[in-house]
């Protein structure tokens, strides 16, 4: 279980963008989150990821409570966590070649030597050729560049995905393929994902059920409609 | 929204100079803009060679819009750049690209070949507004509305100084901007209420041709209804609004016509009417995007777009067509009757 609860947060200086907002994701379960711009739909997915400390509330991946964010975040809980981000140019290392890219989280986690078997199966996995692996960033476009970031988050078979509006830069073509590849990966391993988007048919047809966060008012839990959906939204 | 007119063929002119009701000039036959053989190859290091537009023609008339969609990479912004003369300097530029202003005894101005001082003076602004892609990134982050307004009033009307007060927020009403926000910085503004300050700077100069490069890219549904809208508005005004995008939702909701751009060129040009309903796009490449869409199949085309530095001899779409057979892969299709394809 990926479980958020009674989160409040937000960024110095400024009033909370979320507050008391409570989220649980099943096992290979797929939520969609949506939202108008500016409601706290990003902040909610960089705490899921580990990547920004709540102001209050818990987050509880597959039973262990997180103490830490970011750097202070245990290994063991972040590489459970694979995230994809809106703009690939701004999430990739322009040094790096599109191989280096995908192979960074094994490398990071001392496990190197599993580089030369995995590389190959990962860039598959999302369409990449051989040829686009030797590039740069700045030599490949926008689409060809998220396949290589969503390789990245998945080269550590984590638990969960976090896809934080991963498509919205991409034409309908590039979307489609990408969101095939999530959905592979979990049918293979069984990963819950939680998928931020505005895009309220791409989540309607990927996921199990969206939620929907409002800004100013309390949103409410939509498409499935299961006993679980008892989270509230207020900012 | 007023129903929308449907343009057919690509020289005839719109209908918005007859359904303004004002006593402008009678109807103006000549396209707003008109690209001809328009082709932009990048020179790379070790004498490679990139060719991002290839050999585009295209008429754009006056009260038309027209929406220019494909994969991302596909050349699409490197044509709106081109018209803008902001290409890099390894670019070089073939064809023309003719931009008349309606109603204007001037002779159309190939923007190609201008040189930079035309560009600045007459064409920026003044024939061509950009609606830009990031507004909150194209604002001066440092200066409020109201300042950077003022200075493009100034800039292309030489208003005086005791006059520029109004000026700038009449610039304000014509894209619906409040006047109470005008003294706003940027980051002070949603998301709409930038794209608003944007598109007001960029009507400004009453540039008779919008470009809105990727205009709602990043927005969430609400808001790319609400700037669609707003340039189906100027439209409707009597401009030729061209937009680059890849959202095809969007494209759907505000064009005239849709033009299909794969590998540098454009292989389909159709009414959006019957582009999105029936008879559907002719083109396979066309027909596999728009199946892609999560409302439709959600099904993706096969593969990549080809390097645009190695583009196959034939047909770029060949290896990723199903229809493929020996003609494609060996004779590259022209265009005719809408759409470039062998079997369409």
């Amino acid at each position: 279980m990926l479980e958020l609860a009674h989160l409040t947060a937000g960024y110095p200086g400024r009033p909370p963008v979320l507050r008391d907002a409570c989220l649980t994701i099943a096992p290979g379960e797929a939520v969609g989150l949506q939202g108008p711009s500016g409601c706290g739909k990003s902040t909610l997915a960089r705490v899921a990821a580990l990547l920004h400390r709540p102001d209050h509330g818990t987050v509880t991946v597959d039973g262990h409570r997180v103490h830490g964010w970011r750097h202070r975040a245990p290994r063991s809980l972040r590489t459970r966590i694979g995230v994809v981000f809106q703009q690939p140019r701004q999430s990739a290392d322009p040094r790096l070649t599109l191989a280096d890219v995908i192979a960074e989280p094994l490398r990071a986690n001392g496990r190197r030597a599993e580089v030369p078997d995995r590389l190959p199966e990962l860039s598959r996995s999302v369409g990449l050729t051989d040829e686009l692996l030797t590039r740069r960033p700045h030599e490949v476009s926008d689409g060809q560049l998220q396949r290589a970031c969503l390789a990245r988050a998945l080269a550590l078979e984590p638990r969960w995905l976090v896809c934080d509006e991963m498509t919205s830069m991409l034409d309908a073509s590039t979307t489609a393929a990408l969101v095939g590849a999530v959905e592979s990966y979990r049918t293979r391993t069984g990963a819950g994902l939680l998928a931020v988007s505005h895009d309220d048919e791409l989540l309607t047809r990927w996921c199990d059920r969206t939620v929907t966060l409002a800004a100013g008012a309390a949103g409410s839990a939509g498409a499935a409609g299961s006993a679980k959906d008892l989270d509230t939204w207020t900012s | 929204m007023s129903p929308r007119p449907v343009t057919g063929q690509p020289t005839t002119p719109g209908p918005a100079a007859d359904t303004r009701g004002d006593p402008s000039p009678p109807t103006d036959p000549r396209p707003v803009l008109s690209l001809r053989h328009l082709t932009v190859t990048f020179r790379m290091r070790g004498g490679r060679a990139v060719r991002a537009v290839n050999d585009i023609d295209l008429d754009l008339a006056a009260g038309e819009c027209l929406a220019l969609v494909g994969e991302s990479g596909c050349g699409k912004s490197v044509l709106a750049s081109a018209l803008l003369g902001l290409l890099p300097g390894n670019a070089v530029v073939s064809g023309t690209a003719l931009v008349h202003s309606p109603g204007t005894p001037t002779a159309p101005l190939d923007v190609l070949s201008a040189p930079e001082k035309t560009l600045a003076t007459r064409v920026r602004g003044r024939l061509i507004g950009l609606v830009p892609q990031s507004p909150a990134a194209h604002l001066t982050p440092v200066r409020t509305v109201r300042s950077q307004l003022a200075e493009t009033v100034r800039e292309l009307h030489g208003t005086p100084r005791a006059e520029l007060r109004a000026a700038t927020e009449r610039a304000a009403a014509r894209a619906a901007f409040p006047p109470d926000h005008l003294d706003h910085y940027p980051h002070q503004l949603s998301g709409g209420l930038a794209q608003r300050a944007a598109t007001a700077a960029a009507l400004v100069g009453d540039a008779p041709l919008l470009l809105a490069d990727e205009p709602t890219t990043g927005l969430d549904r609400d808001l790319v209804e609400h700037t669609v809208d707003e340039l189906r508005r100027h439209a409707d005004a009597g401009r030729a609004v061209l937009i680059v995008t890849h959202d095809l939702v969007a494209a759907e909701r505000v064009a005239d016509r849709v033009a299909v751009m794969y590998a540098g060129r454009i292989v389909e040009i159709a009414p959006a009417p019957s582009f999105f309903g029936e008879p559907g796009p002719r083109h396979p490449y066309a027909h596999g995007l728009l199946q892609a869409l999560p409302s439709r199949t959600f099904v993706p085309v096969p593969g990549m777009p080809p390097e645009l530095s190695r583009l196959p001899t034939g047909c770029a779409f060949a290896p990723r067509c199903g229809r493929a057979t020996a003609q494609c892969t060996t004779t590259l299709p022209a265009f005719t009757d809408g759409t470039a394809c062998h079997h369409a």
